[in-house]
């Protein structure tokens, strides 16, 4: 879409664009391509020479066990923060949308995980769960659960997903209630009028109309699980037990950072990279088919 | 309808109820943990009615130093957290805001390769590049400064983008009256779209604040003296592995780190909610 009127003026646009330009290429363009670059590089133990290995990097990347290990608990970790954040949003969205009385309170409280850091969603969750401190936790050992997240892995990673889950929750309500309030009343009551019950209506006509914000939500989920969990990881688990809740963005930190492992690091980040490239590309794809319907 | 009048007009309000419960008990937990003392907490059987030492935990963790941060108080890392949350807000307000004008009201060579070097942006969060990013922020000397805090993270499209689909539904009869009233491209900007981007100006405050308050990776990897990190990435420090761990001090910090953008959020939902929605179509 392209402006009929415009402004005249040979150098202010450039002067307008230039901070923002300024910005995207000094911390984007740059660090981006450094990551490119180190990817292809090898560096000795003291950062004193780099070596150019091309894609030794990634071959290696892939036949270490430790990495596959990061993108298996990545993808259960990822299907199933979307999940428990999705279904229990779009159950609330729903209820939501046909009460009258309280709606305004229940938005609103509905909406506060969105305003909680991933990283403090962690410390919350952890005083409810942690061994010998949390009253969750004790309830659980008083029902003869032996529960210690600090040694077993599973509960860590069923931990650190419930946590991620319940502050991507806000977000995708916020996102079921819109749509849903879009959906035009008169055709469910048309549909009501041709006999048609509540189950039957939502399936056959809610939930198709809904499919554009549910797919949206979807691609906003997974890129959350991926990324902005970075901080419920490290504040509640750290990667363990024994790297049980290691995600792959989690590898990036600590191979870069703590372990100094620049090429491997880099290499790590640019998978990322075409990751990301690849679930955007994929919703602009659909974004755009939606336009035309 | 048919559940808004009929049997199981309960039925909504139940779901409901247990959604709040979901999502207040865990911050009603932590609240109750910010009014006792540790070891009230670490009895094995925790009270779950506030207790009487509000006053004295969140004065203690706002204005003493802790030993966990190097004798820094909780007040000061509030503080880098809000220069850093209202940079990047403003900051990024300001750039896309001036950019987007830009590419929606001028004609000029490379227009559409500004756009899309832009637009690329937003397809990389920072969390994936982070390592070069944090040693071209080393390079340039900004560890431990609110520079280098805010301004990476101000390289972002979304409010570009938000900001060039708002421009292109002004009608062309508003600017043609501009000019025939003599007003020039910066007039015109100042005088007549700014007021009116009010709303996506509020939304976007919102989002962008909320977005900075709660960084953790970038303000951790960035800062190595415990004066200039932010709250949320403070808390992590006073989690001590062993069994010292102050929870009372921990919770109060918790809730205090969820405090700020609470209130911006519930302060501007009206504004909040339909941005965030028009933002991401």
């Amino acid at each position: 879409m392209e402006r009929r009127v415009v402004f005249g003026g040979k150098l202010l646009p450039y002067l307008l664009v230039a901070p923002q330009l300024a910005v995207t290429l000094v911390f984007f363009f740059w660090p981006a391509a450094e990551a490119v670059y180190f990817s292809t590089q090898q560096q000795d133990a003291f950062g004193l020479s780099t070596l150019f290995v091309g894609f030794e990097n990634f071959t290696s990347l892939f036949a270490d066990p430790d990495y596959l290990h990061a993108f298996k608990v990545t993808a259960l970790f990822s299907v199933a923060v979307t999940a428990l954040a999705m279904l229990p949003a779009l159950l609330l969205a729903v209820m939501a949308d046909r009460v009258v009385r309280f709606a305004a309170v229940y938005k609103t409280a509905l909406m506060l995980p969105y305003a909680v850091a991933p990283a403090i969603a962690g410390v919350l969750w952890l005083f409810l769960f942690a061994p010998g401190v949390g009253v969750l936790a004790n309830a659980l050992r008083w029902a003869g659960i032996d529960w210690n997240f600090l040694l077993d892995g599973n509960q860590a990673l069923a931990l650190v997903i419930v946590a991620a889950a319940w502050k991507q929750l806000s977000y995708n309500f916020l996102f079921f209630l819109a749509g849903l309030q879009a959906i035009p009343k008169s055709l469910l009551e048309a549909a009501a009028i041709d006999g048609a019950g509540g189950w039957h209506r939502f399936r056959t006509i809610v939930l198709p109309l809904l499919s554009p914000t549910t797919f949206f939500l979807f691609v906003v989920d997974v890129v959350y699980a991926f990324f902005e969990t970075f901080g419920v990881i490290h504040a509640v688990t750290g990667g363990g037990p024994s790297k049980a809740t290691e995600i792959l963005i989690y590898k990036v930190y600590y191979d870069g950072v703590v372990g100094l492992d620049l090429g491997g690091s880099s290499a790590q980040s640019v998978v990322l990279m075409i990751i990301v490239i690849a679930l955007t590309a994929v919703q602009f794809r659909y974004v755009e088919r939606r336009v035309h319907y | 309808m048919e559940s808004r009048s009929g049997h199981l007009a309960w039925l909504p309000h139940l779901v409901l109820l247990l959604g709040l419960l979901l999502v207040g008990f865990p911050i009603y937990v932590t609240f109750v943990g910010s009014t006792l003392t540790t070891p009230e907490i670490l009895s094995g059987h925790m009270p779950l009615l506030p207790g009487g030492h509000f006053v004295e935990n969140y004065l203690t963790a706002l204005a003493q130093g802790m030993p966990q941060l190097s004798g820094v108080p909780v007040a000061r890392l509030m503080l880098n957290s809000l220069v850093m949350a209202l940079s990047i807000a403003l900051g990024k307000m300001l750039i896309s805001f001036l950019s987007a004008y830009a590419i929606v009201f001028f004609r000029f060579p490379g227009r559409m390769l500004c756009f899309w070097m832009i637009f690329l942006t937003l397809m990389l969060p920072v969390e994936v590049r982070i390592v070069p990013t944090f040693q071209v922020t080393a390079k340039l000397g900004l560890i431990d400064t609110y520079a280098g805090l805010a301004i990476p993270l101000i390289a972002s499209a979304t409010a570009t983008l938000l900001f060039r689909q708002f421009f292109l539904t002004i009608p062309d009869e508003l600017i043609e009256a501009a000019r025939l009233d003599g007003a020039g491209p910066l007039r015109f900007m100042w005088d007549v779209l700014l007021p009116l981007s009010r709303t996506n100006l509020a939304a976007l405050f919102v989002i962008l604040f909320v977005y900075g308050w709660n960084q953790y990776l970038w303000p951790l990897l960035i800062t190595n003296t415990a004066s200039m990190t932010t709250l949320v990435v403070g808390i992590k420090s006073m989690l001590t592995v062993d069994a010292n761990t102050p929870w009372h001090l921990v919770m109060a910090m918790a809730i205090l780190a969820m405090l700020p953008p609470a209130a911006v959020v519930l302060l501007m939902q009206r504004w909040f909610v339909k941005g965030l929605v028009d933002a991401e179509k």
